[in-house]
């Protein structure tokens, strides 16, 4: 994702902390973000699997879409304001149970992924007919357009951009936040809640983007800091930058959008069928519905794999997926080294028959020919705490 | 030890040079993971790419400050490139080239020089 010349980079309600913390600053999704603070990406990486690490997430975009008419059955709400994102996402929305949260596709008329995002149905039965929605940074504009569109006069969708999205990921997570927010413990992988702190409400869902258990904290503009400084006065909470923040979803398998994602990729390619609504694709209420049935009666040309590289340098995106014998079969779509396992792994797009784990392949690397595994993703097992 | 704009650095003994980076450059790419080396034998002109360091997040060219043969890669980064990292200046070495040119090294900085020029970064 690059910046658009001319245009000063936006920053996060939390800049000023991380430069205090002398985080070396980079470009992402239009925004001025640390990529990395003063332990470096390897040290932070491990120590979020190790510990707990914070990341400011808040270059995001949370928002909130309201029904316009107040009162009425809170069950009647939800399906009111369900049915107007639904024809935009691949999910089952009027099925979300109060509290949930789902990780879904947003879909162009082919089938092909525009972004990907959640979507969540409070707790509270005062605030049904509400969806709190969170989508990606680079896509965080174009999306919000097709949302308010489709949203017309029935709903309004407000932006919660302004203030702070604060991820802590990693096994001593629940504790950390546990302590800020006692009423956390109680919430189940995909779930959220509002919660107090002190006078002020922070939404904490247990979710993120690390294949470890962990939350994402949304707070106002008035809580933003102040909870960014109470979770680093915690010893066991270090400040995580975008640098780790990508080698860990790459190794939780997770994929990342304008990456390994793009509108001409559809769920069923990407190995993301779980969040294609099988009830909606049935009734054909789907967008692209006739091409995602024909991929699951086997009509797919290429899908997502995981790869071990077996040798050399790292296979990062862009690079060429061969046969043996040098036939194209596609390329990779993002990769890198990874710090938990010790050697580099990546993802990329090949025909369904090169597929399976144990495959053996071919990436170049510089004009170079290095083995490579096909192997199940995730790399690393996700630690999610599901509910029982 | 003479050293580049683009952070590199070179140690002459007789017409032998090794070249590494320099403690910045190490800093800057982070923790270095893989590093693609040369093999003896081969010949660069100064400005080619002479090697490439991987850190987790990004690859990274390094460059041949002068021209020559190269004689030897330290063999030592392969299992251990974190070196880079340690000692940048001394046992993180990347090749030894046979200097083509001596002269050429009057064309880089010295460490007064070299540190100056950080400052205007």
């Amino acid at each position: 994702m690059t910046a658009v010349p001319d245009q000063p980079l936006k920053t996060t309600i939390l800049n000023p902390a991380h430069r205090a913390l002398k985080a070396r600053m980079v470009a992402f999704g239009g925004y001025d973000m640390p990529v990395q603070y003063e332990m470096g990406v390897l040290k932070e990486h491990l120590w979020t699997r190790e510990h707990a690490g914070a990341f400011d997430v808040s270059h995001m975009g949370p928002c909130f879409l309201d029904l316009a008419i107040s009162g009425g059955d809170p069950e009647e709400r939800h399906q009111a304001v369900a049915s107007l994102i639904e024809p935009l996402v691949s999910g089952d929305i009027a099925g979300l149970k109060p509290g949930q949260l789902r990780y879904t596709l947003l879909l162009n008329e082919e089938g092909g992924i525009l972004d990907d995002l959640m979507i969540g149905r409070p707790s509270d039965p005062n605030f049904q007919g509400r969806l709190y929605i969170v989508v990606n940074a680079g896509t965080k504009e174009a999306d919000l357009e097709l949302i308010a569109e489709a949203a017309g006069k029935a709903a309004r969708l407000s932006r919660a951009d302004d203030g702070g999205l604060i991820a802590v990921q990693g096994p001593d997570a629940a504790e950390v936040v546990g302590e800020i927010f006692p009423r956390s413990r109680s919430l189940s992988f995909m779930s959220f809640e509002r919660m107090p702190l002190e006078r002020r409400t922070v939404r904490v869902s247990r979710s993120g983007y690390t294949g470890e258990d962990g939350f994402e904290l949304l707070a106002p503009t008035t809580a933003a800091d102040d909870l960014w400084r109470r979770l680093l006065q915690d010893e066991r909470v270090r400040p995580i930058g975008l640098g780790a923040r990508d080698s860990l979803r790459l190794e939780a398998g997770l994929p990342l959008y304008g990456h390994d994602l793009d509108p001409t990729v559809s769920p069923v390619e990407a190995g993301l069928a779980f969040a294609v609504s099988k009830k909606r694709l049935k009734a054909g209420a789907l967008r692209g519905a006739e091409r995602i049935h024909a991929e699951f009666d086997g009509g797919l040309t290429r899908v997502r794999v995981g790869l071990k590289v077996l040798e050399g340098a790292p296979a990062r995106e862009g690079a060429q997926i061969v046969e043996a014998g040098w036939a194209h079969l596609g390329q990779v779509t993002s990769g890198g080294f990874s710090p938990s396992l010790g050697y580099p792994i990546a993802m990329g797009y090949v025909p369904p028959a090169w597929s399976a784990p144990g495959t053996q392949l071919t990436v170049e690397v510089r004009g170079r020919g290095q083995a490579a595994e096909v192997v199940a993703l995730p790399f690393v097992p996700h630690r999610y705490r599901r509910a029982a | 030890m003479k050293f580049s704009k683009d952070h590199e650095w070179v140690s002459l003994d007789g017409d032998v040079a090794t070249v590494g980076i320099t403690a910045y450059a190490a800093d800057q790419l982070g923790d270095v993971v893989f590093v693609e080396l040369p093999v003896a034998g081969k010949t660069v002109k100064a400005g080619d790419g002479l090697a490439v360091v991987e850190s987790v997040k990004a690859a990274s060219d390094v460059y041949a400050p002068v021209s020559g043969e190269v004689t030897a890669a330290n063999p030592a980064l392969g299992d251990n490139p974190e070196t880079v990292n340690d000692q940048p200046e001394k046992a993180g070495w990347f090749v030894k080239l046979k200097v083509a040119d001596p002269t050429e090294l009057d064309g880089l900085m010295d460490r007064t020089a070299y540190e100056d020029y950080l400052k205007s970064l």
